[in-house]
Protein backbone atom coordinates (compact mmCIF):
# COMPACT_ATOMS: atom_id res chain seq x y z
CA UNK A 1 0.00 0.00 0.00
CA UNK A 2 1.15 3.38 -0.69
CA UNK A 3 1.90 5.36 2.99
CA UNK A 4 3.81 8.31 1.02
CA UNK A 5 3.08 12.17 1.09
CA UNK A 6 4.50 14.73 -0.39
CA UNK A 7 3.99 17.91 1.81
CA UNK A 8 5.94 21.33 0.97
CA UNK A 9 9.47 20.47 1.37
CA UNK A 10 8.71 17.40 2.88
CA UNK A 11 8.56 13.86 1.08
CA UNK A 12 7.33 11.25 3.74
CA UNK A 13 7.32 7.12 3.19
CA UNK A 14 4.68 7.27 5.18
CA UNK A 15 2.95 10.09 7.41
CA UNK A 16 3.86 9.32 11.10
CA UNK A 17 6.28 11.26 13.14
CA UNK A 18 7.27 11.50 16.46
CA UNK A 19 6.23 15.18 17.93
CA UNK A 20 8.39 18.27 18.90
CA UNK A 21 9.25 17.62 22.94
CA UNK A 22 8.56 13.77 22.70
CA UNK A 23 11.42 12.64 20.99
CA UNK A 24 14.48 14.88 21.94
CA UNK A 25 16.88 15.33 19.42
CA UNK A 26 16.22 11.44 18.21
CA UNK A 27 19.44 9.50 20.37
CA UNK A 28 17.53 7.73 22.92
CA UNK A 29 14.95 6.70 20.54
CA UNK A 30 17.32 5.20 18.09
CA UNK A 31 18.55 2.79 20.94
CA UNK A 32 15.05 1.24 20.64
CA UNK A 33 14.59 1.09 17.06
CA UNK A 34 15.76 2.07 13.41
CA UNK A 35 14.41 5.56 12.79
CA UNK A 36 14.58 5.53 8.88
CA UNK A 37 11.37 3.51 9.46
CA UNK A 38 9.77 7.26 10.40
CA UNK A 39 7.44 9.32 7.91
CA UNK A 40 9.84 12.18 9.84
CA UNK A 41 10.94 13.24 12.78
CA UNK A 42 10.03 16.82 14.60
CA UNK A 43 12.96 17.91 16.82
CA UNK A 44 12.42 19.48 20.19
CA UNK A 45 11.95 23.32 20.15
CA UNK A 46 15.42 25.46 19.54
CA UNK A 47 15.83 29.20 21.11
CA UNK A 48 17.78 31.90 20.44
CA UNK A 49 20.85 30.80 23.72
CA UNK A 50 20.11 27.97 25.82
CA UNK A 51 17.24 27.42 28.65
CA UNK A 52 17.28 25.85 31.74
CA UNK A 53 13.42 25.33 31.93
CA UNK A 54 11.32 25.53 34.47
CA UNK A 55 11.81 23.91 37.85
CA UNK A 56 10.62 20.56 38.84
CA UNK A 57 8.26 18.83 39.20
CA UNK A 58 7.67 19.47 35.38
CA UNK A 59 4.83 16.56 34.43
CA UNK A 60 1.86 15.36 36.49
CA UNK A 61 -0.10 12.56 35.60
CA UNK A 62 -4.31 12.94 34.52
CA UNK A 63 -7.14 10.76 32.83
CA UNK A 64 -5.72 9.60 29.92
CA UNK A 65 -3.30 12.13 29.16
CA UNK A 66 -0.55 14.22 31.36
CA UNK A 67 0.24 18.14 31.85
CA UNK A 68 3.76 19.11 31.29
CA UNK A 69 5.70 22.43 31.53
CA UNK A 70 9.30 21.19 30.74
CA UNK A 71 9.82 25.50 29.39
CA UNK A 72 11.53 24.89 26.38
CA UNK A 73 14.57 23.54 28.05
CA UNK A 74 17.16 23.18 24.97
CA UNK A 75 20.94 24.58 24.38
CA UNK A 76 20.35 26.96 22.06
CA UNK A 77 19.97 27.23 18.23
CA UNK A 78 23.98 27.06 17.73
CA UNK A 79 24.09 24.09 19.86
CA UNK A 80 21.64 22.16 18.13
CA UNK A 81 22.70 22.93 14.92
CA UNK A 82 26.73 21.95 16.04
CA UNK A 83 25.81 19.24 18.51
CA UNK A 84 22.68 17.64 18.06
CA UNK A 85 21.15 17.56 14.19
CA UNK A 86 24.05 16.25 12.69
CA UNK A 87 23.32 12.62 14.66
CA UNK A 88 20.15 12.48 12.14
CA UNK A 89 22.22 13.23 9.03
CA UNK A 90 22.78 9.29 8.02
CA UNK A 91 18.79 8.66 8.43
CA UNK A 92 16.84 8.51 5.41
CA UNK A 93 14.39 10.58 7.22
CA UNK A 94 13.54 14.50 6.88
CA UNK A 95 13.99 15.91 10.13
CA UNK A 96 12.17 19.60 11.07
CA UNK A 97 13.46 21.87 13.24
CA UNK A 98 11.09 23.60 16.32
CA UNK A 99 11.42 27.39 16.32
CA UNK A 100 10.30 28.74 19.39
CA UNK A 101 11.23 32.70 21.00
CA UNK A 102 10.23 35.44 23.17
CA UNK A 103 10.46 38.19 20.58
CA UNK A 104 9.28 38.22 17.24
CA UNK A 105 13.32 38.84 16.76
CA UNK A 106 14.40 35.73 18.94
CA UNK A 107 12.45 33.80 16.60
CA UNK A 108 13.70 35.71 13.18
CA UNK A 109 17.10 35.14 14.82
CA UNK A 110 16.55 31.38 15.12
CA UNK A 111 15.10 30.79 12.08
CA UNK A 112 18.17 32.81 10.47
CA UNK A 113 20.76 30.64 12.05
CA UNK A 114 18.82 27.54 11.09
CA UNK A 115 19.31 28.30 7.50
CA UNK A 116 22.90 26.82 7.55
CA UNK A 117 21.94 23.65 9.06
CA UNK A 118 22.13 20.80 6.33
CA UNK A 119 19.95 18.56 8.63
CA UNK A 120 16.66 20.00 8.22
CA UNK A 121 13.94 20.12 5.49
CA UNK A 122 11.33 22.51 7.33
CA UNK A 123 10.48 24.68 10.06
CA UNK A 124 7.59 24.49 12.79
CA UNK A 125 6.99 27.76 14.32
CA UNK A 126 6.47 27.20 17.56
CA UNK A 127 3.95 30.25 18.45
CA UNK A 128 1.49 27.92 20.72
CA UNK A 129 3.83 26.45 23.84
CA UNK A 130 1.81 27.58 26.84
CA UNK A 131 4.86 26.88 29.73
CA UNK A 132 7.05 30.02 29.28
CA UNK A 133 6.44 33.25 31.09
CA UNK A 134 7.30 35.60 28.14
CA UNK A 135 6.34 34.54 24.55
CA UNK A 136 4.86 31.83 22.58
CA UNK A 137 1.64 31.52 23.46
CA UNK A 138 0.48 34.97 23.07
CA UNK A 139 2.16 34.68 19.41
CA UNK A 140 -0.75 31.91 19.06
CA UNK A 141 -3.59 33.26 20.51
CA UNK A 142 -3.34 37.13 18.72
CA UNK A 143 -3.97 36.74 14.90
CA UNK A 144 -1.90 39.61 14.27
CA UNK A 145 1.19 38.86 16.76
CA UNK A 146 0.55 35.53 14.92
CA UNK A 147 0.51 37.43 11.48
CA UNK A 148 3.78 39.41 12.26
CA UNK A 149 6.03 36.47 13.38
CA UNK A 150 5.14 34.30 10.71
CA UNK A 151 5.23 36.87 8.15
CA UNK A 152 9.14 37.80 9.27
CA UNK A 153 10.07 33.81 9.92
CA UNK A 154 9.27 33.24 6.21
CA UNK A 155 11.19 35.92 4.80
CA UNK A 156 14.14 35.10 7.02
CA UNK A 157 14.23 31.13 6.65
CA UNK A 158 15.13 29.31 3.67
CA UNK A 159 12.67 26.34 4.46
CA UNK A 160 9.02 25.63 4.31
CA UNK A 161 7.40 26.97 7.60
CA UNK A 162 4.54 25.12 9.18
CA UNK A 163 3.04 26.90 11.84
CA UNK A 164 2.21 25.37 14.96
CA UNK A 165 -1.59 26.32 16.18
CA UNK A 166 -2.01 26.60 19.57
CA UNK A 167 -6.00 24.95 20.97
CA UNK A 168 -6.12 27.44 24.11
CA UNK A 169 -8.25 29.94 21.30
CA UNK A 170 -11.78 30.51 20.68
CA UNK A 171 -11.94 30.35 17.09
CA UNK A 172 -8.99 28.11 15.66
CA UNK A 173 -10.24 29.03 11.97
CA UNK A 174 -9.36 32.44 12.68
CA UNK A 175 -5.72 31.78 13.53
CA UNK A 176 -5.25 29.17 10.81
CA UNK A 177 -6.33 32.32 8.04
CA UNK A 178 -4.06 34.58 9.85
CA UNK A 179 -0.80 32.70 9.42
CA UNK A 180 -2.05 31.04 5.91
CA UNK A 181 -2.66 34.73 4.54
CA UNK A 182 0.91 35.85 5.08
CA UNK A 183 2.40 32.69 3.58
CA UNK A 184 2.58 29.57 6.28
CA UNK A 185 3.29 26.30 3.86
CA UNK A 186 1.69 24.63 6.41
CA UNK A 187 -0.47 24.17 9.77
CA UNK A 188 0.57 21.57 12.42
CA UNK A 189 -1.72 21.11 15.22
CA UNK A 190 -2.90 20.57 17.59
CA UNK A 191 -0.73 22.31 20.76
CA UNK A 192 -1.18 21.69 24.15
CA UNK A 193 -4.32 22.60 25.95
CA UNK A 194 -3.58 24.76 28.96
CA UNK A 195 -5.00 22.63 32.26
CA UNK A 196 -3.46 22.27 35.96
CA UNK A 197 -3.83 19.47 38.88
CA UNK A 198 -3.89 19.74 42.21
CA UNK A 199 -2.60 17.96 45.24
CA UNK A 200 -5.16 17.14 47.95
CA UNK A 201 -2.16 16.12 50.50
CA UNK A 202 -0.19 18.94 49.67
CA UNK A 203 -2.96 22.27 48.93
CA UNK A 204 -0.82 22.63 45.88
CA UNK A 205 -0.66 22.44 42.01
CA UNK A 206 1.27 19.35 41.47
CA UNK A 207 3.32 20.94 38.63
CA UNK A 208 5.89 23.70 39.79
CA UNK A 209 5.05 26.00 37.25
CA UNK A 210 1.10 25.65 38.54
CA UNK A 211 -0.02 25.07 35.04
CA UNK A 212 0.99 22.87 32.23
CA UNK A 213 0.09 21.73 28.93
CA UNK A 214 -2.61 18.71 28.66
CA UNK A 215 -1.59 16.28 25.84
CA UNK A 216 -2.49 12.49 25.56
CA UNK A 217 -5.62 10.86 24.31
CA UNK A 218 -7.56 13.24 26.59
CA UNK A 219 -7.35 16.16 23.39
CA UNK A 220 -7.92 13.85 20.39
CA UNK A 221 -11.84 14.93 20.13
CA UNK A 222 -10.47 18.13 19.88
CA UNK A 223 -7.56 18.06 17.90
CA UNK A 224 -10.13 16.01 15.52
CA UNK A 225 -12.68 18.86 15.95
CA UNK A 226 -10.05 22.13 15.84
CA UNK A 227 -8.43 19.76 12.02
CA UNK A 228 -12.41 19.18 10.81
CA UNK A 229 -12.84 23.35 11.07
CA UNK A 230 -9.60 24.25 9.22
CA UNK A 231 -9.84 21.77 6.54
CA UNK A 232 -13.66 22.92 5.96
CA UNK A 233 -12.27 26.69 5.57
CA UNK A 234 -8.80 26.31 4.06
CA UNK A 235 -6.53 24.23 1.27
CA UNK A 236 -3.45 23.95 3.55
CA UNK A 237 -1.25 21.26 4.21
CA UNK A 238 -1.84 19.73 8.10
CA UNK A 239 0.50 18.23 10.04
CA UNK A 240 -2.52 16.56 12.83
CA UNK A 241 -1.72 15.68 16.27
CA UNK A 242 -3.12 15.24 20.13
CA UNK A 243 -3.59 11.94 21.25
CA UNK A 244 -2.73 9.54 18.52
CA UNK A 245 -1.46 6.29 20.01
CA UNK A 246 -3.58 3.80 17.80
CA UNK A 247 -3.41 3.12 13.74
CA UNK A 248 -6.85 3.86 14.04
CA UNK A 249 -6.30 7.33 15.43
CA UNK A 250 -4.19 8.00 12.04
CA UNK A 251 -7.32 7.24 10.28
CA UNK A 252 -9.26 9.53 12.14
CA UNK A 253 -6.96 11.99 11.71
CA UNK A 254 -6.64 11.61 8.21
CA UNK A 255 -10.37 11.57 7.61
CA UNK A 256 -10.78 14.94 9.55
CA UNK A 257 -8.28 16.42 7.03
CA UNK A 258 -4.64 15.96 8.25
CA UNK A 259 -2.11 15.17 5.26
CA UNK A 260 0.32 13.36 8.26
CA UNK A 261 0.52 12.70 11.71
CA UNK A 262 2.41 13.45 14.38
CA UNK A 263 2.71 11.36 17.81
CA UNK A 264 3.63 12.84 21.13
CA UNK A 265 2.90 11.61 24.31
CA UNK A 266 2.35 7.74 22.90
CA UNK A 267 5.91 7.41 22.69
CA UNK A 268 6.52 7.77 26.52
CA UNK A 269 4.02 5.03 27.05
CA UNK A 270 5.54 2.83 24.35
CA UNK A 271 8.57 3.68 23.27
CA UNK A 272 7.85 2.38 19.88
CA UNK A 273 4.90 3.48 19.65
CA UNK A 274 5.30 5.30 15.64
CA UNK A 275 6.96 1.77 14.06
CA UNK A 276 4.00 -0.44 15.74
CA UNK A 277 1.46 2.24 13.87
CA UNK A 278 3.28 2.65 10.11
CA UNK A 279 3.27 -1.17 10.71
CA UNK A 280 -0.34 -1.56 11.23
CA UNK A 281 -1.25 1.63 9.28
CA UNK A 282 -1.61 -0.26 5.85
CA UNK A 283 -3.91 -2.83 6.90
CA UNK A 284 -6.06 -0.28 9.12
CA UNK A 285 -6.40 1.90 6.13
CA UNK A 286 -7.27 -1.24 4.14
CA UNK A 287 -9.94 -2.26 6.49
CA UNK A 288 -11.79 0.90 6.16
CA UNK A 289 -12.11 0.71 2.32
CA UNK A 290 -9.12 3.03 1.67
CA UNK A 291 -6.08 2.61 -0.55
CA UNK A 292 -3.18 4.59 0.22
CA UNK A 293 -3.29 7.32 2.83
CA UNK A 294 -3.81 10.22 -0.03
CA UNK A 295 -7.44 8.42 -0.37
CA UNK A 296 -8.46 8.95 2.97
CA UNK A 297 -7.34 12.80 3.47
CA UNK A 298 -10.51 14.33 4.18
CA UNK A 299 -12.82 11.94 3.41
CA UNK A 300 -14.51 12.25 6.96
CA UNK A 301 -16.19 15.60 5.46
CA UNK A 302 -19.89 15.43 5.67
CA UNK A 303 -21.60 17.69 2.47
CA UNK A 304 -24.64 18.84 3.05
CA UNK B 1 20.75 -2.43 25.42
CA UNK B 2 17.71 -0.51 26.43
CA UNK B 3 14.41 -2.80 25.72
CA UNK B 4 10.74 -3.28 26.43
CA UNK B 5 9.91 -6.45 27.59
CA UNK B 6 6.55 -8.37 28.97
CA UNK B 7 8.27 -10.06 32.19
CA UNK B 8 6.38 -12.50 34.43
CA UNK B 9 5.83 -12.38 37.55
CA UNK B 10 6.88 -15.03 39.70
CA UNK B 11 6.61 -13.58 43.27
CA UNK B 12 4.46 -10.74 44.79
CA UNK B 13 4.75 -10.38 48.52
CA UNK B 14 4.14 -7.64 50.76
CA UNK B 15 7.20 -7.29 53.00
CA UNK B 16 5.95 -4.19 55.40
CA UNK B 17 3.23 -1.28 55.27
CA UNK B 18 2.22 -0.42 51.80
CA UNK B 19 5.62 -1.78 50.74
CA UNK B 20 5.88 -4.43 48.10
CA UNK B 21 8.43 -6.88 46.73
CA UNK B 22 8.01 -8.10 43.35
CA UNK B 23 10.00 -10.34 41.46
CA UNK B 24 10.11 -11.20 37.74
CA UNK B 25 11.57 -13.31 34.99
CA UNK B 26 14.08 -11.63 32.71
CA UNK B 27 16.89 -12.55 30.16
CA UNK B 28 18.51 -9.00 30.80
CA UNK B 29 18.53 -9.69 34.75
CA UNK B 30 22.43 -10.10 34.26
CA UNK B 31 22.92 -6.74 32.55
CA UNK B 32 20.61 -4.94 35.46
CA UNK B 33 23.56 -2.87 37.12
CA UNK B 34 23.14 -1.66 41.43
CA UNK B 35 21.39 1.89 40.91
CA UNK B 36 19.75 1.36 37.61
CA UNK B 37 16.34 1.77 37.72
CA UNK B 38 13.09 -0.01 35.51
CA UNK B 39 9.93 1.63 33.87
CA UNK B 40 6.67 -0.14 34.25
CA UNK B 41 3.58 0.32 32.49
CA UNK B 42 0.89 0.31 34.27
CA UNK B 43 -2.55 -0.70 32.93
CA UNK B 44 -4.78 2.29 32.39
CA UNK B 45 -2.07 4.86 33.39
CA UNK B 46 -0.64 7.43 30.87
CA UNK B 47 2.72 7.87 32.58
CA UNK B 48 4.93 4.83 33.41
CA UNK B 49 6.79 4.35 37.48
CA UNK B 50 10.19 4.33 37.62
CA UNK B 51 11.11 1.79 40.34
CA UNK B 52 14.66 0.91 40.94
CA UNK B 53 16.24 -2.65 41.46
CA UNK B 54 16.57 -4.57 44.91
CA UNK B 55 18.41 -7.05 43.21
CA UNK B 56 19.30 -9.57 40.44
CA UNK B 57 19.67 -13.26 41.01
CA UNK B 58 21.91 -14.27 37.70
CA UNK B 59 21.20 -17.97 37.65
CA UNK B 60 17.85 -17.83 38.03
CA UNK B 61 17.59 -14.77 35.63
CA UNK B 62 15.21 -12.82 37.92
CA UNK B 63 15.45 -9.30 39.27
CA UNK B 64 13.54 -7.98 42.47
CA UNK B 65 11.90 -4.24 42.75
CA UNK B 66 10.34 -3.02 45.96
CA UNK B 67 7.93 -0.10 45.74
CA UNK B 68 5.48 1.53 48.09
CA UNK B 69 2.09 2.56 47.28
CA UNK B 70 1.71 6.27 47.19
CA UNK B 71 -0.93 6.62 44.99
CA UNK B 72 -3.26 5.03 42.00
CA UNK B 73 -0.09 3.77 39.69
CA UNK B 74 1.64 2.29 42.30
CA UNK B 75 -1.37 0.66 44.16
CA UNK B 76 -2.55 -0.59 41.14
CA UNK B 77 0.81 -2.73 40.79
CA UNK B 78 0.51 -3.66 44.69
CA UNK B 79 -2.55 -5.75 43.44
CA UNK B 80 -0.50 -7.59 40.95
CA UNK B 81 0.18 -10.90 41.48
CA UNK B 82 2.25 -13.82 40.71
CA UNK B 83 1.82 -15.07 37.04
CA UNK B 84 0.91 -11.99 35.54
CA UNK B 85 2.77 -9.93 33.41
CA UNK B 86 4.40 -6.71 33.76
CA UNK B 87 5.51 -4.45 30.19
CA UNK B 88 8.94 -2.91 31.55
CA UNK B 89 11.36 -1.16 29.78
CA UNK B 90 15.04 -1.98 30.96
CA UNK B 91 18.04 -1.35 31.55
CA UNK B 92 17.03 2.25 32.77
CA UNK B 93 19.71 5.22 34.12
CA UNK B 94 23.36 5.24 35.50
CA UNK B 95 24.56 3.06 38.04
CA UNK B 96 27.10 3.14 41.11
CA UNK B 97 30.22 3.20 39.44
CA UNK B 98 32.06 0.41 41.98
CA UNK B 99 33.65 -1.06 38.96
CA UNK B 100 36.10 2.17 39.12
CA UNK B 101 36.49 2.69 42.55
CA UNK B 102 39.37 1.80 44.65
CA UNK B 103 37.60 0.82 48.04
CA UNK B 104 37.90 -1.70 51.32
CA UNK B 105 35.21 0.19 53.47
CA UNK B 106 31.65 1.69 51.80
CA UNK B 107 28.92 3.08 54.49
CA UNK B 108 25.34 2.74 53.03
CA UNK B 109 22.96 5.38 53.35
CA UNK B 110 18.94 4.57 52.35
CA UNK B 111 15.83 5.96 53.53
CA UNK B 112 12.57 4.49 52.90
CA UNK B 113 11.72 3.13 49.20
CA UNK B 114 15.61 4.61 49.07
CA UNK B 115 16.56 1.63 50.79
CA UNK B 116 16.30 -1.43 47.96
CA UNK B 117 18.73 -0.20 45.24
CA UNK B 118 21.12 -0.26 48.07
CA UNK B 119 21.05 -4.11 48.75
CA UNK B 120 21.47 -5.35 45.19
CA UNK B 121 24.78 -2.57 45.89
CA UNK B 122 25.73 -3.90 48.68
CA UNK B 123 25.55 -7.74 47.44
CA UNK B 124 28.25 -6.72 44.98
CA UNK B 125 30.54 -4.83 46.94
CA UNK B 126 30.39 -7.89 49.44
CA UNK B 127 31.48 -9.68 45.82
CA UNK B 128 34.43 -7.58 45.63
CA UNK B 129 35.14 -8.20 49.33
CA UNK B 130 34.17 -4.73 50.55
CA UNK B 131 33.25 -4.35 54.23
CA UNK B 132 29.74 -2.68 54.05
CA UNK B 133 28.39 -0.79 56.71
CA UNK B 134 24.71 0.37 56.40
CA UNK B 135 22.54 2.71 58.19
CA UNK B 136 18.82 2.43 57.37
CA UNK B 137 16.16 5.08 57.90
CA UNK B 138 12.31 4.00 58.14
CA UNK B 139 9.21 6.13 59.47
CA UNK B 140 8.50 3.09 62.15
CA UNK B 141 8.72 -0.37 63.29
CA UNK B 142 5.88 -1.26 60.24
CA UNK B 143 7.89 -0.03 57.50
CA UNK B 144 11.29 -1.50 58.50
CA UNK B 145 12.57 -4.07 55.78
CA UNK B 146 15.54 -6.26 54.67
CA UNK B 147 17.03 -5.83 58.10
CA UNK B 148 18.36 -9.10 58.10
CA UNK B 149 18.84 -9.20 54.73
CA UNK B 150 21.62 -6.45 55.49
CA UNK B 151 22.95 -7.90 58.27
CA UNK B 152 24.15 -10.57 56.33
CA UNK B 153 26.32 -7.80 54.25
CA UNK B 154 27.58 -6.45 57.74
CA UNK B 155 26.88 -4.28 60.54
CA UNK B 156 23.80 -2.33 60.03
CA UNK B 157 22.17 0.19 62.59
CA UNK B 158 18.29 1.07 61.70
CA UNK B 159 16.71 4.65 62.65
CA UNK B 160 12.82 5.22 63.13
CA UNK B 161 11.39 8.36 62.73
CA UNK B 162 9.06 7.84 65.53
CA UNK B 163 11.02 5.66 67.46
CA UNK B 164 9.30 2.59 67.43
CA UNK B 165 12.55 0.45 65.92
CA UNK B 166 16.04 0.97 66.79
CA UNK B 167 17.30 4.52 66.88
CA UNK B 168 14.70 6.79 67.13
CA UNK B 169 15.63 9.90 65.33
CA UNK B 170 17.74 9.80 61.47
CA UNK B 171 19.74 7.86 59.89
CA UNK B 172 22.66 11.48 60.53
CA UNK B 173 22.14 11.05 63.89
CA UNK B 174 23.98 7.37 64.02
CA UNK B 175 26.22 8.03 61.20
CA UNK B 176 27.32 10.60 63.53
CA UNK B 177 28.20 8.27 66.58
CA UNK B 178 29.98 5.92 63.75
CA UNK B 179 33.46 5.38 64.56
CA UNK B 180 34.61 3.96 61.74
CA UNK B 181 36.75 4.45 58.28
CA UNK B 182 34.83 4.67 54.84
CA UNK B 183 35.97 5.00 51.24
CA UNK B 184 33.06 5.91 49.96
CA UNK B 185 29.66 6.67 50.90
CA UNK B 186 26.49 5.27 48.92
CA UNK B 187 23.33 6.91 49.57
CA UNK B 188 19.59 7.17 48.37
CA UNK B 189 16.15 8.32 49.60
CA UNK B 190 13.99 11.30 50.09
CA UNK B 191 15.90 14.18 48.75
CA UNK B 192 15.88 16.13 52.57
CA UNK B 193 17.81 13.18 53.95
CA UNK B 194 20.34 13.23 50.66
CA UNK B 195 20.56 17.11 51.73
CA UNK B 196 21.66 15.57 55.06
CA UNK B 197 23.61 13.31 54.64
CA UNK B 198 25.89 14.71 52.06
CA UNK B 199 26.42 18.27 54.05
CA UNK B 200 26.91 15.96 56.66
CA UNK B 201 29.50 13.90 55.24
CA UNK B 202 30.80 16.74 53.04
CA UNK B 203 34.30 15.63 53.20
CA UNK B 204 33.86 11.78 52.23
CA UNK B 205 33.27 11.01 48.60
CA UNK B 206 30.10 9.65 47.83
CA UNK B 207 27.41 8.45 45.56
CA UNK B 208 24.02 9.18 46.08
CA UNK B 209 20.82 8.02 43.87
CA UNK B 210 17.85 10.58 42.91
CA UNK B 211 14.00 10.14 42.22
CA UNK B 212 11.39 12.83 40.76
CA UNK B 213 8.35 12.52 38.65
CA UNK B 214 9.42 11.13 35.21
CA UNK B 215 8.04 11.36 31.70
CA UNK B 216 9.60 9.58 29.01
CA UNK B 217 11.97 7.76 31.29
CA UNK B 218 14.68 7.13 28.92
CA UNK B 219 16.43 10.87 28.38
CA UNK B 220 14.01 12.83 25.51
CA UNK B 221 11.12 14.77 27.31
CA UNK B 222 13.48 16.98 29.92
CA UNK B 223 10.86 16.42 32.58
CA UNK B 224 13.30 15.22 35.55
CA UNK B 225 16.07 17.22 35.68
CA UNK B 226 18.33 18.40 38.46
CA UNK B 227 20.65 21.50 38.28
CA UNK B 228 24.64 21.34 38.97
CA UNK B 229 26.35 22.37 41.85
CA UNK B 230 29.17 24.11 40.05
CA UNK B 231 26.83 25.67 37.43
CA UNK B 232 22.88 25.73 38.36
CA UNK B 233 21.98 27.04 35.39
CA UNK B 234 22.71 24.10 33.72
CA UNK B 235 21.15 20.83 34.78
CA UNK B 236 20.68 16.88 33.99
CA UNK B 237 18.18 14.52 33.32
CA UNK B 238 17.75 12.24 36.43
CA UNK B 239 16.63 9.22 33.96
CA UNK B 240 19.36 9.29 31.76
CA UNK B 241 22.82 11.11 33.47
CA UNK B 242 21.09 9.82 36.47
CA UNK B 243 19.74 8.52 38.74
CA UNK B 244 23.20 8.01 40.35
CA UNK B 245 25.13 10.87 40.67
CA UNK B 246 28.50 11.75 42.20
CA UNK B 247 27.34 13.52 45.95
CA UNK B 248 28.97 17.27 44.95
CA UNK B 249 27.57 17.20 41.33
CA UNK B 250 24.01 18.17 41.73
CA UNK B 251 22.08 20.94 44.12
CA UNK B 252 19.55 19.52 45.96
CA UNK B 253 15.97 20.65 47.14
Amino acid sequence: MNLAVQLPGLTLKNPVMPASGCFGFGKEYSEFYDLNTLGAIIVKAATGEARYGNPTPRVAETSSGMLNAIGLQNPGVEKIITDELPFLRPFDTPVIANVAGSTVEEYVHVATTLNKSQDIAALELNISCPNVKEGGVQFGTNPELAKEVTYKVKEASNFPVYVKLSPNVSNITTMAKAVVDVGADGLSMINTLTGMQINLKKRAPIIANKTGGLSGPAIKPIAIRMIYEVRQALDVPIIGMGGITTAEDVVEFLLAGANAVAVGTANFQNPYACPEIIEQLPQVLSEYGFSSVADAIGKGHVHE
Amino acid sequence: MITKKRLEIISHLQIAEATFEVTVKSDFAAELKPGQFVHILVPGHMLRRPISIANVDREQKTFTMIFKIFGEGTKKLSECRSGDYLDIILPCGSHYPIEELELEHALLVGGGIGVPPLYYLGQQLKEKGVKVTSVLGFQGKSHVFYEEKFQQLGDTYIATNDGTYGKKGFVTDIIKELDQPMDYYFSCGPTPMLQAVTTLLANEKGYISLEERMGCGVGTCYACVVPLKNDPTKNKKICKDGPVFYANEVLLG
